[in-house]
């Protein structure tokens, strides 16, 4: 019996190494999957080759969507070894302590640079001390961190999703004002920053115009729920003529949910969407989305320039704002083939 | 104010009412009925039904299919709970389904085609099978815990399908495959013909035969039954196999919905809203008795509510809070132990004015 009971115990202990041993192949492939090189962690190499070569850690909170993808797979373009960057890239899986801990191991390599993009906002000032103790300079992509002290970091590169939300709003009243649209908002994951910027800056721009926000739910960034939210809006107002969705893949959710109720998106509904990811601007060449305010994801040529002159010792500015692009549906059309993401 | 109608009647009644009011579903179908009303309130036709290119159409026939894939998951977890199991690898297995076959049809030369599609739902639900064999296999011959067996694919799977989508949302674009989750069979959603169909099939199978009473009585003590010369071992192994298929097909029909495969949040906690539905519906964790019956209106509730956080306007700051509430009101609804303190202050209160007219 007490053997049985052993044998069980090794079981279960040695299928829980299975299973975190399939955790880390699952983070470690998931980049290598999208066609990427798999970066260096080995320091001694980047001696070799040179001492010009200026060795970046990089922090990615995850893989979670499409347009976090097209992300990660700009930075590891640009940041080779042929543009003058050894690049160790790791992935947080969307948890803090991951990214703490990259952050110190790249703090002990004694890397030139470090770059991430916080998970969260708060929560950052001691590891960010450590490397500013270290003297590694520090770059933020795509979302801020809330701290008091400024100079815990060197730069801040990515969208205004404030202003994205009011480019969105500007469309709006500039083609519908005087309509009377009544409008739906499906708002990304609640109390993340680009929901609430997003929101806010839509709010700004079309108040003292006649666009009424007769509802807003949250569609948490997804196709299902920003369906499932669409559904129930339809259900419960006569009329909306208008849809504002946080990202390209609610309103693609809401596409769905208004064809199934026999109307047509795009002319009976109108939708105003942000991010511009392929599908989403398909969607706008075939005249189902209205209007997208790009969110752009290729920040890897901002961050290598960045990197390049805090490494010389130049000033850099504290916050460098992403252009935004924005497409109708012509602009969509000569956009698309193109489109890299 | 429905808790002393049941116990008044305890005492009075002639035993029609206090029997329905004592049947394990009586609570939850009560909070099924009470949030359908709520939606009424807000929303005057909300129960309507009308025509629309042929096919039904309203918030009822969007209830039915958006309870589909829920509804199949929750039908495996039931018979897996009942062996006094649990299987946390269900939304994994879901984006796998829908990775793989979203994958299939879209690298295939002809991605509209009936025979592309029936190949690709046949690849996945294969492959949804032996991941529910594999967690079969960890629990009923290796012995491990089933928390355990299948916490394992449960954080792997997701990796699998992230592998398989390459990291990417895939989309496509297939008539064929579209039915499956947003298109309608005899003016009703494929989907929920799919799902109910199946539900019928395995209702009848496990209460027809005596193959729901083995697997209860594994679940109440899977050595006596062994002893008893029920094949313990094959019955574990059989619905946790069942359960992977299952989540394939519901991971299907989750991926037709919005014909696009999303790796990281396909089926995302439906591991949880299965174990809820299987809870409401009035099965123990500890094995033993289920109700497939009270899993359907479990089931039902939990896709209601869905509907009813946008029908009544809740907050999205507030919606799990307003979410939690009812599924803790239904829950105490149906524990015994808080119906029999409810039940004896009632006769408490009654009995008093009655001595003091003695």
């Amino acid at each position: 019996m007490a053997r049985k009971m052993w044998m069980r115990g090794t079981v279960a202990a040695l299928s829980a190494t299975a299973l975190l041993a399939l955790g880390a192949c699952s983070s470690e492939q998931a980049p290598a999957a999208e066609g990427e090189e798999t970066t260096s962690y080995d320091g001694g190499e980047t001696e070799e080759a040179g001492d010009e070569l200026i060795s970046i850690g990089f922090s990615q909170v995850g893989a979670e969507s499409g347009w976090r993808a097209a992300n990660t797979k700009s930075i590891q373009d640009t940041l080779t070894a042929d543009n003058g960057f050894d690049l160790s890239f790791s992935d947080a899986q969307q948890k803090q302590e991951n990214q703490i801990q990259a952050i110190r191991s790249y703090i002990a390599q004694g890397v030139d640079v470090i770059s991430f993009s916080p998970v969260v906002e708060t929560g950052w000032g001691p590891v960010l001390e450590e490397a500013k103790a270290a003297d590694i300079p520090v770059i933020l992509t795509d979302r801020a961190v809330d701290t008091e002290d400024d100079t815990l970091y060197e730069s801040f590169i990515g969208s205004d999703f404030v202003l994205e939300g009011e480019m969105a709003g500007e469309w709006a009243v500039e083609q519908y004002d005087g309509e009377g649209y009544q409008m739906v908002e499906l708002q990304g994951t609640t109390g993340s920053a680009p929901a609430i910027d997003r929101k806010e800056g839509f709010a700004d721009a079309i108040s003292g115009s006649d666009i009424e926000v007769i509802d807003s739910q949250t569609g948490n960034f997804t196709r299902t729920e920003g369906k499932q939210v669409m559904e129930g809006f339809l259900q419960k107002y006569d009329e909306i003529d208008l849809v504002f969705a946080h990202n390209d893949d609610m309103g693609l959710g809401a596409i769905e949910a208004i064809e199934a109720a026999g109307m047509t998106p795009g002319e009976d509904i109108k939708i105003i969407t942000i991010d511009a990811v392929k599908d989403g601007m398909q969607a706008l060449a075939d005249g189902k989305i209205n209007y997208i305010v790009e969110c752009n994801p290729l920040l890897g040529p901002d961050l290598a320039e960045v990197a390049q002159k805090v490494v010389a010792g130049e000033e850099v500015e504290k916050r460098i704002v992403v252009e935004d692009k924005t497409f109708d549906q012509e602009a969509a059309v000569e956009a698309l083939p193109s489109r890299e993401y | 104010m429905p808790a002393t109608m049941g116990a008044s009647t305890r005492t009075a009644g002639p035993g029609g009412l206090r029997r329905l009011a004592h049947h394990t579903i009586f609570w939850p179908v009560v909070a099924l009925i009470a949030l359908l009303v709520a939606n009424t309130l807000y929303s005057p036709d909300f129960l309507a039904v009308s025509i629309l290119d042929g096919h039904l159409f309203g918030a009822p026939i969007d209830i039915l299919r958006n309870s589909a894939p829920l509804l199949l998951v929750s039908l495996g977890m039931t018979l897996v709970i009942a062996t006094r199991g649990i299987d946390l690898s269900v939304g994994a297995v879901v984006a796998i389904a829908g990775a793989l076959s979203l994958s299939f049809i879209a690298t295939s030369p002809n991605p509209g085609s009936v025979t592309t599609v029936l190949v690709a739902i046949a690849i996945a639900l294969g492959l949804c099978l032996l991941l529910g064999v594999w967690n079969g296999f960890l629990v009923s011959v290796v012995g491990i815990q089933p928390i355990i067996a299948t916490l394992i694919l449960m954080t792997a799977g997701r990796g699998v399908a992230m592998l398989i989508t390459e990291g990417q949302i895939t989309t496509v674009n297939s008539a064929p495959f579209k039915t499956l989750g947003a298109g309608f069979w005899l003016g009703l959603p494929a989907a929920a013909l799919i799902a109910y169909g199946v539900y019928v099939v395995v209702a009848l199978i496990t209460r027809r035969t005596a193959l729901g009473m083995l697997v209860e009585s594994v679940g109440i003590n899977p050595s006596a039954s062994r002893l008893a010369g029920v094949r313990a071992r094959t019955i574990v192994w059989t619905v946790f196999a069942l359960s992977g298929l299952f989540s394939g097909l519901a991971g299907l029909i989750l991926a037709s919905n919005v014909m696009a495969a999303d790796a990281n949040n396909a089926g995302l906690f439906i591991e949880l809203d299965a174990i809820l539905a299987v809870v409401i519906g009035g099965t123990s964790l500890q094995g033993g008795k289920f109700s497939l019956s009270g899993t359907l209106v479990g089931v039902l509730i939990i896709t209601t509510l869905t509907l009813t956080v946008t029908i009544v306007g809740i907050s999205p700051l507030v919606t799990p809070l307003f979410k939690a509430l009812v599924v803790i009101a239904v829950t105490l609804l149906q524990s015994p132990r808080v119906r029999e303190r409810l039940a004896a202050r009632q006769r408490q209160r009654v009995a008093k004015p009655e001595e003091v007219a003695a």
